[in-house]
């Protein structure tokens, strides 16, 4: 085979292997770590693949669903087609996505059907990092997890081959050290497969599931359970590497930092974790003196090898919270072989921290200006206005998940909080998961006020359109869909779409809807200004004469307006500048000045 | 086995760590060896501080490198070579942009700003290399070039082709673009060489 090596992330690796397994339909949400796999498959397919081939015919379509739900539920009506399917999804988008694949276990999958669920231990981009494994369990679906972007290659061709031979839709799990790390990827004979022979037909006993059918498939479902226990004994996918008499279980990213921290080990790879080879696992225990497992997050496999009976040694280094890293693993190493422990490598000290913050002229401070004023309770939500919780502005006081900030504000009103209570949520946010809140709050004759900061955009995952775009991941023009007309169509009376760059008018405007006793919508509506390369705009500076260093401006944390720095070091009250560098002109700064000290300037 | 070269580079967002990991990636693989990178997006616009891990070597397992088993630390801002010190070995190279970029944190008055930097950076990395790449790139033109001045000061470290470094460089950057990052590239070389002679 001629070698066609690559340097490729794991979720570009993913997109090259749907590509070439002949996937017809690829649907996702964008959600980190996950979200470059859709992206890779949109721009790069068929023409990144050097291959001129008519669309529609020999390339993926691929498309940004409005949330993992539905982007599951469009995989799997390409899979009744007979197509090949792909969908992708954070781990929490999974929770989102549950419920379609619960019961398409039971019908099982006609054309090949893969999820791609990425989990983030040690939450780099999430908020939480629950470990995604118990739900292949639950939903008795198999489960292949891949350890470096060769296996994301490899493991996604197999996991459709896997899906087809046994009818049934098929987990790769990756985590955040998977998707975003990249190693060297031997593409080989890099072809597209051709779209098979099957096709959709018509069998209300296998695709209808009301109880009568529901419960024969779940007694076939259990049949090809039995037929993958026995596969899982033999493919391939699960590794053997033999060394000395102390023998390591692990999967997944666990395994390169465990093969490191015990070169001489004996290592059983499991690359297929659901269901999990029994019997391997016997008898590998048997050939070793000491066993271990090694992993990531919860006790999946070593609450299982347990109850099998098997035992195990209990380190006291414990490996359960937070990402794993060789540093754990050449502790655990250590203590394993006998090792004097680690000494701790310490960090210099007293460094000013470097969080990330609301960038310069970034369309989300007015609102937050203005509820930080009115002192709200703010329920929020996901997306780049997290920040917005953070001081100067401490405008947030809750985050659960997507789309929660609505209901949130409406059980906070009905159970009697005092004082004013409102919701924040971003436009992809509010397609994704927040109109059914907004109809629950109508319907039960609700009184809070929904603020949707529509920045034109989903901003925190790398700009991708959603419905309010007007555009499609594939780049086609579409529906523009409003959220002002969304909200009026589920029945809000009282609707209003303001400029957030205008200080005044958001503050009246807030204050006026928040106060009223009826739901509300206020439309916040500037595109982020990251994405909106078209715009023109003068900057500020602020004229130190007439600067009585009242910190006024300060208080909308704008990253581009600097203190200066005192040589009296105990003056209380400094001036401030801007720094010229950073500045994109919005001119907030210049409206809670009331000295008039700030002013435009060109360049 | 000869053993495996751990490079960690750190910055703030919007400083081009990524694209020089990227290369770095893409010339390991052009000269036959195994290569694994790390790195985490999301926040990385949002100007915070970002870390981006290379290792090269004949088999690479882990993508991530133990705490104080680096050996080249590439840090293109000061405060952020000094907040990942602990990263590098005890025979580790800092090269350091000789660049200061305060945080919000700072100029809103929550933190100081160290006062003697670079007395702390003398003193916390053993060998310490100040490379003037913040000059060198505005000398070329262009501020956004600091990242292939820091690729051709760590070339000077390394034994690999000219034509490798050259051909990642062209295949990794716009068209329009490629005259001026191999300048750069060039005249950070070219420093690191006049400066270690």
């Amino acid at each position: 085979m001629v070698a066609n090596r690559k340097v490729l992330s794991g979720n570009e690796a993913i997109a090259h292997a749907a590509w070439a397994a002949g996937v017809s339909v690829a649907s996702a949400y964008p959600g980190t770590p996950s979200t470059e796999i859709l992206e890779t498959i949109a721009k790069s397919f068929p023409v990144g693949a050097g291959l001129q081939v008519p669309p529609q015919q020999e390339s993926i379509y691929a498309e940004w669903s409005v949330n993992e739900k539905v982007a599951m539920e469009v995989a799997i009506g390409a899979s009744f087609a007979g197509a090949r399917a792909l969908t992708a999804m954070k781990h929490v988008g999974l929770n989102v996505a549950l419920d379609p694949l619960m019961t398409f276990a039971y019908i099982g999958a006609t054309g090949g059907l893969v999820v791609v669920c990425a989990d983030d231990p040690g939450m780099h981009s999430s908020q939480n990092e629950q470990d995604n494994r118990a739900l292949a369990k639950f939903a008795r679906v198999p489960m292949l997890e891949p350890s470096d972007s060769q296996e994301c290659y490899d493991m996604t061709l197999l996991a459709f081959e896997i899906s087809e031979e046994f009818n049934i839709p098929v987990i790769l799990r990756t985590t955040t050290r998977v998707s975003h790390s990249s190693s060297i990827v031997d593409l080989a004979v890099f072809e597209r497969r051709p779209r098979g022979e099957r096709v959709y037909e018509k069998d209300m006993t296998r695709t209808v599931m009301v109880p009568m059918f529901a419960r024969k498939m779940r007694v076939e479902l259990q049949g090809k359970l039995a037929k993958l226990a026995d596969y899982t004994e033999k493919t391939p996918l699960q590794r053997i590497e033999r060394g000395s008499r102390i023998g390591i279980i692990t999967s997944g990213v666990s395994y390169q930092y465990a093969r490191e921290a015990f070169a001489d080990a004996s290592i059983l790879k499991v690359g297929m974790t659901f269901p999990l080879p029994k019997r391997l696992i016997r008898e590998f225990a048997k050939s070793v003196d000491k066993l271990y497992v090694v992993e990531e997050g919860d006790a999946y496999l070593e609450e299982q090898i347990l109850a099998m009976g098997v035992a195990i040694e209990h380190p006291s280094i414990s490996l359960r919270i937070g990402e794993l890293d060789p540093d754990r693993l050449e502790r655990l190493a250590a203590e394993v072989y006998g090792l004097p422990p680690l000494k701790p490598k310490e960090a210099v000290g007293n460094l000013p921290a470097r969080p990330p913050v609301l960038c310069p002229g970034c369309s989300h401070r007015g609102v937050f200006y203005a509820l930080s004023r009115l002192k709200a309770i703010v329920m929020g939500d996901i997306g780049c206005y997290s920040l917005g919780a953070f001081a100067p502005l401490s405008a947030m006081d809750s985050i659960v998940c997507m789309g929660a900030s609505i209901g949130n504000a409406h059980g906070m009103q009905k159970a009697g909080q005092a004082g004013r209570v409102a919701a924040v949520i971003g436009d992809s946010t509010f397609f994704h998961s927040g109109i059914t809140g907004l109809l629950n709050l109508v319907y039960n004759r609700g009184a809070s006020t929904i603020i949707v900061l529509d920045n034109r955009t989903t901003a925190m995952t790398g700009h991708q359109d959603h419905p309010g775009t007007g555009r499609t991941l594939m780049g086609d023009q579409t529906v523009e869909t409003l959220v002002e007309d969304v909200a009026r169509g589920v029945g809000v009376k009282r609707v209003r779409v303001i400029d957030p760059y205008n200080l005044e008018e958001t503050y009246n405007v807030l204050a006026e809807e928040i106060d009223s006793p009826e739901p509300s919508v206020v439309v916040s509506k500037r595109p982020c200004v990251l994405a909106d390369r078209t715009r023109t705009f003068q900057q500020h500076r602020i004229d130190l004469e007439a600067c009585k260093a009242c910190g006024a401006c300060l208080k909308l944390g704008c990253p581009a307006i600097e203190v200066i720095d005192s040589p009296d070091a105990d003056a209380e009250k400094r001036k401030t500048r801007i720094n010229r560098v950073l500045c994109v002109g919005c001119g907030m700064c210049l409206q809670v000045c009331k000295f008039d000290a700030i002013k435009e300037t060109s360049l | 086995m000869s053993k495996t070269l751990n490079i960690t580079l750190v910055g703030v967002g919007g400083q081009g760590t990524l694209l020089a990991s990227e290369i770095l990636c893409r010339v390991a693989l052009a000269s036959g060896r195994d290569v694994k990178k790390s790195e985490v997006h999301g926040m990385a616009q949002r100007g915070g501080s970002v870390v981006s891990q290379v290792r090269i070597g004949e088999k690479v397992h882990s993508p991530l490198i133990a705490l104080g088993e680096t050996d080249i630390l590439i840090a293109f801002e000061k405060v952020e070579a000094l907040r990942y010190a602990h990263f590098l070995g005890p025979d580790g190279i800092a090269m350091v942009n000789d660049q200061e970029i305060r945080p919000v944190t700072v100029s809103s008055g929550q933190a100081e700003w160290p006062e003697d930097l670079d007395g702390m950076l003398r003193s916390t990395f053993p060998k310490l290399e100040v490379i003037h790449a913040l000059a060198i790139a505005c000398e070329l033109g262009n501020v956004r070039a600091v990242n292939l001045v820091m690729i051709g000061a760590l070339a000077d470290h390394l034994d690999i082709e000219d034509s490798i470094w050259r051909d990642a460089i062209a295949a990794l950057v716009k068209p329009q673009f490629v005259e001026l990052n191999l300048k750069a590239f060039e005249a950070g070389r070219a420093a690191h060489r006049s400066a270690s002679s």
